[in-house]
């Protein structure tokens, strides 16, 4: 990996929000709690999320991991808190469609916002699960806050 | 300095790997991560093309020029392979595909009831680990483990409450993956042994940088059952090898069963061949067990001592490196005289991902994450850790410019800022 390389993945917005975690620690109230772990290098998360009357009113979030994993979950939490889970869900999709497509997708900047500085770390496939980590712990909990509405 | 292999240059230059560059010739390729895989000389490479060029037949049992050429190839390199770990018998060397296979082919045939122990410890790889778990959990056995000093040894403490009658097995590291420890397995052989258990030694990191006799160790003392994994001592992926004595190895139930491992089948039953064959059903990996002859006869050649003594070298030479850079700290044994070529350490402030990431820039190669080791790394209370692993091709401009990496990882993170 060149010096470029390097520079793109590590955007100085994914490590402000390393440093600087938005919406960090877990909280009550919350319908739904999910453990995410990548195997291949013991990331860790553990989330939460209260929903009510369809709309994400808070992702509470513990977890242990490196910058790529950590500025994720931030910027999750940036992204979706005070959307529909439904709208969530659309800006999921957008976030995995930047990730799993090499460095070839451009990004919708109007969707994923401080998302984007992620596009850097999508032409490193060992990174790719880093920063999927809280996305996928956050649609399990989706997933079972909508089981239980029903 | 002191140790280092007289012919280093010449040893490099039979590693033609060490030649890769990034970034357009513009980065040298510092790999650091051997005792994850290491690299392989051209003689392996060669051995494996030409058995494959001109020798290319099944074994055992096809009856034309070919047949015989392979066979003889294959059950060559059984013979270095006693001759690498000084067996004392080659009827004792099974291969296998790797140090897992050979671990989880122990774990699914030794005898184990309800009530019965088995012993591990806290600083093993998870092959030597999980397959212990099922096992226990199959048999209604308990499974046991040595916890660890600070300092990363084995706290053998209690070992005469882990290690009783009860006791069937006792399955540790020769050298540990993650923290470097050479352990005394002599000492607790002749413990295990006192009570009747079963010692199988998991050499994967020790085959790389000790000299093994097994023949010479005395008898209480040598282990039952021994593993190592071929790539991990310049051999290829894909073989492995599990030695037992004789009689411990006789006395298990096949592993596997198919062709090659019987004397005689009928549809009732059938009768099965003698070791070594009988834990080896099906075809081998033939051209994978050539190639691993022939990393061990290279190694044996530059002379176990010497690489060992070479690693010894290096590392004392990188854990006073690494002292100097602000904010690492260093886990496991502090003496390099007692460690294998591991060194695993923390760099305060920056997730092992991200020091590999950046190191990674600038053409070092080290491993970030667990290592397989989660209990040894949850027992310091870490998640994650940096691992440096040096060999006999390593040089201390390499440990160089892994420190000069590190201090850029501390200047691209911004610490002391
Ligand atoms: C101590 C130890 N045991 C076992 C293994 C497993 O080796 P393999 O993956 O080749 O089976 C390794 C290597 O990763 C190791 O370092």
């Amino acid at each position: 990996m060149t010096a470029a390389n390097l520079e793109s993945m590590y955007q100085e917005i994914i490590l402000d929000h390393y440093k600087n975690p938005h919406g960090k620690g877990l909280r009550d109230p919350f319908e739904a709690e999910v453990h995410h772990v990548n195997p291949t290098c013991g990331d860790e998360i553990t989330l939460r999320l209260h929903v009510t009357g369809g709309k994400i009113e808070d992702i509470s979030y513990d977890a242990l991991g490196c910058s790529i994993s950590q500025a994720s979950a931030s910027v999750l939490n940036d992204l979706v808190v005070g959307k529909t889970v439904d709208e969530a869900m659309v800006i999921h999709e957008e976030f995995l469609r930047l990730m799993q497509g090499k460095g070839q997708v451009e990004p919708d900047e109007d969707i994923l916002e401080d998302g984007i500085a992620f596009a850097g770390v999508a032409k490193f496939p060992a990174r790719i699960k880093c920063a999927l980590l809280s996305w996928m712990a956050w649609k399990d909990a989706a997933a079972k806050t909508v089981a239980e509405e029903n | 300095m002191k140790g280092l292999l007289p012919d280093l240059d010449l040893v490099r230059k039979d590693f033609p790997i060490l030649e890769r560059t990034f970034d357009g010739g513009e980065t040298p390729l510092v790999y650091l991560d051997s005792a994850n895989t290491s690299q392989k000389p051209q003689i392996v490479i060669d051995t494996m093309v030409d058995h494959l060029e001109r020798h290319n037949a099944n074994i055992a049992r096809a009856m034309h020029h070919l047949g015989a050429e392979a066979t003889e190839a294959f059950e060559g390199a059984r013979d270095t392979v006693a001759r690498f770990l000084g067996a004392p018998e080659r009827d004792e060397v099974i291969f296998t595909k790797n140090a897992s296979e050979g671990l989880n082919l122990v774990a699914n045939t030794v005898p184990l009831a309800e009530g019965d122990v088995v012993v591990t410890t806290e600083m093993e790889h998870h092959s030597n680990i999980v397959p212990w778990q099922l096992a226990t959990q199959r048999a209604g056995a308990t499974l046991k483990w040595f916890g660890l000093t600070d300092s990363g040894d084995l706290d053998l403490s209690n070992i005469d409450e882990l290690i009783t009658p009860a006791t069937k097995i006792v399955a540790l590291t020769w050298v540990s993956n993650m923290l470097g420890t050479i352990n005394p397995i002599a000492e607790i052989a002749r413990k295990a042994h006192e009570v009747g258990a079963l010692v199988v030694v998991d050499a994967a990191q020790a085959a790389p940088v000790l000299p093994i006799d097994l023949a010479s160790m005395a008898e209480e003392e040598r282990p039952d059952f021994l593993v190592f994994t071929g790539h991990k001592v310049v051999g290829p992926t894909g073989i492995g090898v599990l030695w037992g004595r004789r009689a411990a190895l006789e006395a298990l139930p096949p592993f596997l069963g198919g062709g090659e491992m019987i004397a005689t089948v009928t549809m009732e039953k059938s009768t099965y061949a003698p070791i070594p064959h009988k834990f080896e059903a099906g075809t081998p990996p033939i051209a994978e067990a050539v190639g691993l002859g022939a990393a061990l006869e290279y190694l044996m050649h530059v002379g176990m001592e010497n690489v060992h003594a070479h690693e010894q070298a290096i590392t004392a030479y990188a854990l006073e490196r690494l002292a100097t850079v602000p904010g690492v700290t260093v886990l496991g044994p502090a003496d390099a005289a007692k460690r294998g070529g591991a060194i695993s350490f923390e760099l305060d402030g920056v997730h092992p991902h991200d020091v590999a990431q950046v190191l990674d820039s600038k053409g070092v190669a080290i491993r970030a994450g667990h290592h397989c080791a989660k209990p040894a790394h949850q027992r310091f209370g870490v998640q994650a850790s940096n691992r440096m692993s040096s060999y006999l091709y390593t040089t201390p401009a390499e440990i160089d410019a892994l420190v000069e990496g590190l201090e850029y990882v501390r200047t691209f993170f911004k610490l002391d800022k």
